[in-house]
């Protein structure tokens, strides 16, 4: 008996997975020189979380250009698509919100599929209203109410001070910014970007409309507790201990790589647990290209030029390619001030207890999770990582409180329907 | 507003400005309790991307919708806490 096809099927030149920067610049690289693009993206909207309402309320003129650049380029978009299987190398399987399956047939594949934010638990870190730094700042974007409350801002990274200054705008109240990092490390880092003048001025600027609001660094939380609508949040220096009520805390301890999909292409990886691409950012797997945050976490100026480089590179302008070459590497060394600036201290690694989840799908405890030698062993065991976020959350705090590496990624993608999946048979 | 949007939160009437997200109407309604986890623990949205899962709500009779990626639309019925 046949299983029932894909109810739709697009073909195309080089299709995109992810409409971010990396995937909008890969876009108008590859859509210039003449060939039909196809951006899939899981949003409603172009331009990825970093870009996000950027088209509505635009406050980047970089962003508007780009998103322009990207309407005039010919590429197309196909939005509120999720990708769930890459059934053969050349078809891509997507589901749409509509729960309309699509098959996309391609030459080229740009995986262009960003970063989440690392979440580590803490007692307390499954309260409404604890929420991630820039996942506060994603949803004040679309309407999420931020103003006259109050916000403890807490975790690691320059994300920080930005969203303080994004929230803020809008009338939220901060009530402290606590990093991580010690002075030391962020003061390496501010160093550093003295070669990146653009980086540098965005933050003098940041830091100055912050002025009146508390930077504590080497500071992080212990746990939040809530009290009827109020939040109680305690922060450490390591020495003393406080308590800080607010309404929402934005915590993050910075961003990992979304490397679901090219797993399951068969991509390989680097030892650092980014995608591994050449020069050109070709995967292990010619003809699948990767560029962004995936391979190597470095902000949205490396991801626009590593999407470039892959856009031409799919589009087989190796030499536009290799022109744009010089820049990336400066921006690889951003690259490795930023994970040096903000590598996170050991006391993160033991601020849950025993009983606190890891796990917010099943709800499975730390402690429990912790019996086991590996994240397959604890998978089996506990159900860990095995509900709706398919891990993404508990795996990727999983590696830095026991060091477990995921291992290997199984379609579904995402959660789909079951008459899609028929489709990939 | 011109380009308001009205839809109904657990049965409440609330009105929206295009662009909104179903989770921030959610929080406009004054709801913080999106789902309920396996061990009846109420939780709201974390990652705002689409990536964890916690502020999956049911929209117009369709259950499990990640509510941060979702744009309000007229009449939509959402439920949360279930």
């Amino acid at each position: 008996m046949c299983a029932p096809m894909s109810e739709r099927s697009i073909e195309t030149d080089i299709a995109i997975v992810g409409a971010g920067p990396a995937g909008i610049a890969a876009a108008c690289a590859a859509a210039e020189s003449g060939k039909r693009v196809l951006v899939v993206d899981d949003t409603p909207w172009l331009g990825g979380q970093i870009w996000r309402g950027e088209q509505r309320h635009p406050t980047s003129p970089e962003a508007s250009q780009w998103l322009q650049r990207f309407r005039d380029s010919g590429a197309e978009l196909l939005d509120s698509t999720s990708v769930i299987a890459l059934p053969a190398l050349g078809t891509l399987l997507a589901e749409r919100l509509s729960r309309e399956s699509i098959s996309i047939q391609y030459q080229r594949l740009i995986l262009a599929t960003g970063a989440r934010e690392l979440f580590l638990p803490f007692p307390g870190w499954t309260l409404p209203g604890v929420m991630g730094v820039g996942g506060l700042q994603a949803l004040a974007k679309n309407g999420w109410p931020v103003e006259g409350r109050r916000v403890v801002i807490a975790g690691s990274g320059p994300l920080l001070l930005a969203v303080a200054d994004g929230l803020r705008r809008k009338g939220a109240e901060i009530v402290t910014v606590a990093e991580q990092a010690p002075l030391g490390q962020v003061l390496g880092f501010a160093t550093s970007l003295v070669r990146y003048p653009s980086k540098l001025w965005q933050g003098m600027q940041i830091r100055s409309r912050l002025l009146d609001v508390p930077y504590q660094l080497g500071t992080w939380p212990m746990k939040a507790e809530a009290t009827g609508k109020e939040l109680l949040v305690t922060l450490t220096d390591g020495r003393d201990r406080w308590t800080e009520p607010c309404d929402y805390l934005a915590c993050g301890f910075g961003l990992v790589p979304n490397i679901e999909l090219p797993l399951a292409a068969g991509c390989e990886l680097t030892s650092g647990g980014f995608l591994a691409v050449d020069s050109y950012q070709q995967s292990s797997i010619p003809g699948i290209y990767c560029a962004g945050e995936p391979v190597g976490i470095g902000g949205v100026d490396c991801a626009l030029i590593e999407g470039q480089i892959a856009g031409h590179s799919a589009a087989g302008a190796l030499e536009q390619a290799s022109k744009l070459m010089d820049r990336r590497d400066r921006w690889h060394l951003f690259r490795l001030a930023l994970a040096k600036g903000f590598a996170l201290r050991d006391e993160l690694r033991s601020l849950a207890s025993s009983d606190t989840l890891i796990c917010r799908c099943e709800d499975v405890p730390v402690g429990r999770v912790g019996e086991f030698d590996g994240w397959r062993e604890a998978k089996l065991h506990t159900r860990c990582g095995m509900g709706a976020c398919q891990g993404r959350i508990c795996g990727s705090a999983a590696k830095v409180l026991f060091g477990w590496g995921m291992q290997s990624v199984r379609p579904p993608i995402l959660p789909a329907k079951v008459q899609s999946l028929l489709s990939t048979t | 507003m011109g380009d308001a949007i009205h839809l109904q939160i657990n049965g409440r009437e609330i009105s929206v400005p295009a662009g909104t997200v179903v989770a921030a109407a959610i929080a406009l309604a004054g709801e913080d309790r999106f789902r309920r986890s396996v061990m009846n623990q109420p939780r709201g949205p974390l990652c705002g991307m689409g990536v964890c899962m916690e502020c999956r709500v049911t929209i117009s009779g369709r259950a499990h919708c990640r509510s941060c990626q979702i744009l309000c639309e007229p009449g939509m019925d959402v439920r949360t806490d279930e």
